[in-house]
């Protein structure tokens, strides 16, 4: 069994209760920095785990915070980014829903940490039940004194309010977000400046992931070198990832960073395999906006080694035959899905979510959603394949935000290891329509599991 | 919005001012502007919908200029601006729950209230629409009914039927007992 930090007591009933979670040793690491560690203290373990945002981009979250701005007489704010919308990612619900005060008392924690007396989590609007089981866990760690004036005695005061979205993907960018919480619309800003110098009301503002907040908790118990001991290499700690798609055990893990992807998809503890006794075909390994591998890729590398669950592993290869650990929302396809019905379906997500700002943006999501829904309904023509990869090159690196890059590289990485089935596509309109492309070439290299033989 | 017949006037009750005053202390000194997402979110609950005038009603008590609430309310999908069904059936129609089979969920809402996406049963009872991942992957298809946003996990088709005729149960009219 891996090490668990974040999800160790999380089948104890009733953890999502104060009392029960404070018998269960929370709150101790509020308690150790308010009275025994200053905020820079904090900033040192943080930098010394090696603990990276879990939002998706894997920026150290130690050096984030001490790029902060710290101008005299300006607020200072942190902003927990709870928008989680990226498709196959849902570790941030689960952790809301199950652990809440771990989240509340990371974002004090964090908060004493960077000198913000106020914090707000920025919940998706479709969260409402997580709204109000935060704002209970908020009122309850008030009423304990943990929020307020002068916690502990410290001399530290904080608060911790919970704003709803309004249902907008682009909302998870973090100057979208901070829009947002402003009452605007969520259209991202140029950086920079960047939110670490001018956010949230132009005040120096940190933006975290919900997971990188929560770690927070467990680095300052039991310090950053004790962090860093789990994991492999640059990829420390523990990762909440989100599996979905066909397994037979969907569903929230928290693994520690260095399990292989094979082990984490067939061993009992993780995933238990594909559903219904089928073949893997391709996983999405980290989110939407990842490239998507065929099952030989994601099992090992194009060197034939064994590919692991880290932020180095995965990306192995580069963007020819590797992929990206992401926001680790893990996604798997057996062997009857259509990778052009997918990459059409995510095509159509990132055109609906597009701000609109950008031209590439807003007219290129548009071009390769009409342009991938006529190859999966049969009309499509064979230059249109081309077509799609000239449009997914213009928009990458060509727009405000990496919204932009995310929508291009489902869309690229899907015809670079499924070319022959967008061609079949096309050749065979008729059959596309009624069965699914044989895997043959990017089955999972495992035989299926044997049938038992009986004894006589 | 230019062309759905908008009530000619809406009241805010005390009850929901009092709630409104409380959000606006959440931000800064003049940042009171904050507030309009989780006021449009009260408002809707409320009267099912946000229409002009209440957007109109919301921009003078925030103190901001009645296009600034239009903007917003017009970029989030959750704000509806033309009233729907008493019960508003959003399924995933992402990725991840495809892989599971949201489509025929879809499909198979459809047939059986016997509206499109986006309409109105003729009871006034229900409409349904597909919506963009609900990050709740691991337990699709789903679906999730606001303003309380519950969600209905890992669906078929009994389970539709289930809901379907229990949220027709607490709906339907009882008798008046006096
Ligand atoms: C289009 C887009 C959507 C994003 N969505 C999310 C999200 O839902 N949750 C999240 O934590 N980060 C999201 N991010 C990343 C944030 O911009 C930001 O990097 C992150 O919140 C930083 O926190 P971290 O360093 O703790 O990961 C998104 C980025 C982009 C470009
Ligand atoms: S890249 Fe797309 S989502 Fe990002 S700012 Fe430009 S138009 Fe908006």
């Amino acid at each position: 069994m891996g090490r668990k930090l974040l999800l160790e007591h999380i089948n104890v009933p009733g953890i999502n209760t104060f009392d029960v979670y404070r018998q269960n040793g929370g709150y101790r690491a509020l308690e150790k920095a308010l009275k025994t560690m200053s905020s820079d203290d904090i900033v040192e373990e943080v930098k010394k785990s090696g603990l990276r945002g879990r939002g998706g981009a894997g920026f150290p979250t130690g050096m984030k915070w001490s790029f902060l701005a710290k101008p005299e007489g300006k607020a200072r704010y942190l902003v927990c980014n709870a928008d989680e919308s990226e498709p196959g990612t849902f570790k941030d619900r689960y952790l809301m829903t199950y652990i809440p005060h771990l989240l509340v008392e990371g974002m004090i924690v964090s908060s004493f940490a960077l000198g913000a007396n106020t914090s707000y989590i920025y919940v998706r609007g479709e969260m409402m039940p997580q709204i109000r089981i935060l704002e209970k866990a908020i009122a309850e760690a008030k009423a304990a004194g943990f929020l307020g004036k002068n916690i502990l005695g410290s001399g530290f005061d904080h608060e911790v309010y919970v704003q709803p979205g309004g249902g907008a993907y682009i909302c998870g960018e973090e100057t979208a977000l901070i829009e947002s919480l402003e009452g605007k619309r969520g259209n991202p800003r140029i950086k920079p400046p960047f939110p670490a110098i001018s956010g949230l009301y132009n005040c120096p503002t940190v933006v975290n992931n919900v997971e990188t907040i929560a770690a927070v908790v467990p680095i300052v118990n039991d310090s950053g070198d004790e962090y860093a001991k789990l994991g492999i290499g640059r990829s420390t700690g523990t990762k909440l990832i989100s599996a979905s798609g066909n397994l037979n055990k969907p569903g929230v893990y928290e693994i520690e960073l260095g399990v292989s992807v094979e082990e984490f998809i067939y061993s009992d503890e993780y995933c238990g395999g594909i559903a219904n006794g089928k073949r893997l075909k391709a996983v999405v390994a980290g989110g939407s906006s990842v490239p998507i591998l065929p099952a030989n890729l994601i099992l090992k590398t194009a060197n034939g080694e064994n590919r692991l669950m880290t932020y180095e592993s995965l990306a192995e290869g580069g963007f020819a035959t590797g992929t990206m650990l992401g926001s680790g929302g893990f996604v798997a396809f057996d062997e009857d899905q259509c990778i052009v019905r997918n990459t059409w379906n995510f095509s159509r997500f990132y055109h609906h979510e597009s701000c609109g700002q950008c031209s590439p943006c807003r007219e290129g999501t548009g071009w390769m959603e009409k342009v991938l829904h006529r190859l999966e309904y049969g009309h499509g023509k064979l230059s249109d394949i081309d077509l799609l990869v000239d449009v997914s090159k213009k928009i990458e690196g060509n727009t405000i935000c990496p919204l932009g890059d995310a929508a291009a590289w489902p869309v690229a990485s899907a015809i670079r290891h499924f070319r022959d089935e967008f061609e079949w596509h096309v050749t065979n309109p008729k059959e596309a329509m009624e069965r699914n492309f044989g895997l043959a070439h990017y089955a999972d290299p495992l035989p299926k599991p044997e049938p038992e033989l009986s004894q006589n | 919005m230019l062309n759905i017949a908008q009530p000619e006037e809406v009241t805010f009750s005390p009850e929901l001012i009092t709630r409104f005053n409380e959000i606006v202390t959440r931000y800064p000194e003049g940042k009171q502007k904050s507030a309009l997402l989780p006021i449009l979110h009260l408002v809707q609950a409320e009267f099912g919908w946000v229409s002009a005038p209440a957007m109109d009603k919301v921009a003078e008590y925030l103190h901001i200029k009645s296009i600034e609430v239009y903007e917003v309310a017009t970029f989030y999908t959750m704000f509806f601006l033309k009233p729907l069904g008493k019960h508003v059936l959003e399924v995933c129609r992402t990725g991840p729950c495809c892989l599971v089979g949201a489509e025929k969920i879809m499909k198979y809402i459809e047939q059986k209230l016997g509206v499109k996406e986006g309409e109105v049963t003729p009871d006034g009872l229900f409409s349904w629409r597909g919506v963009e991942c609900l990050a709740a992957c691991g337990m699709g298809p789903v679906l999730q009914i606001g303003p309380e946003y519950k969600f209905h996990e890992n669906l078929t088709e009994a389970k539709i039927d289930e809901l379907i005729d229990s949220l027709r149960l607490t709906t339907a009219d009882k008798p008046q007992i006096s």
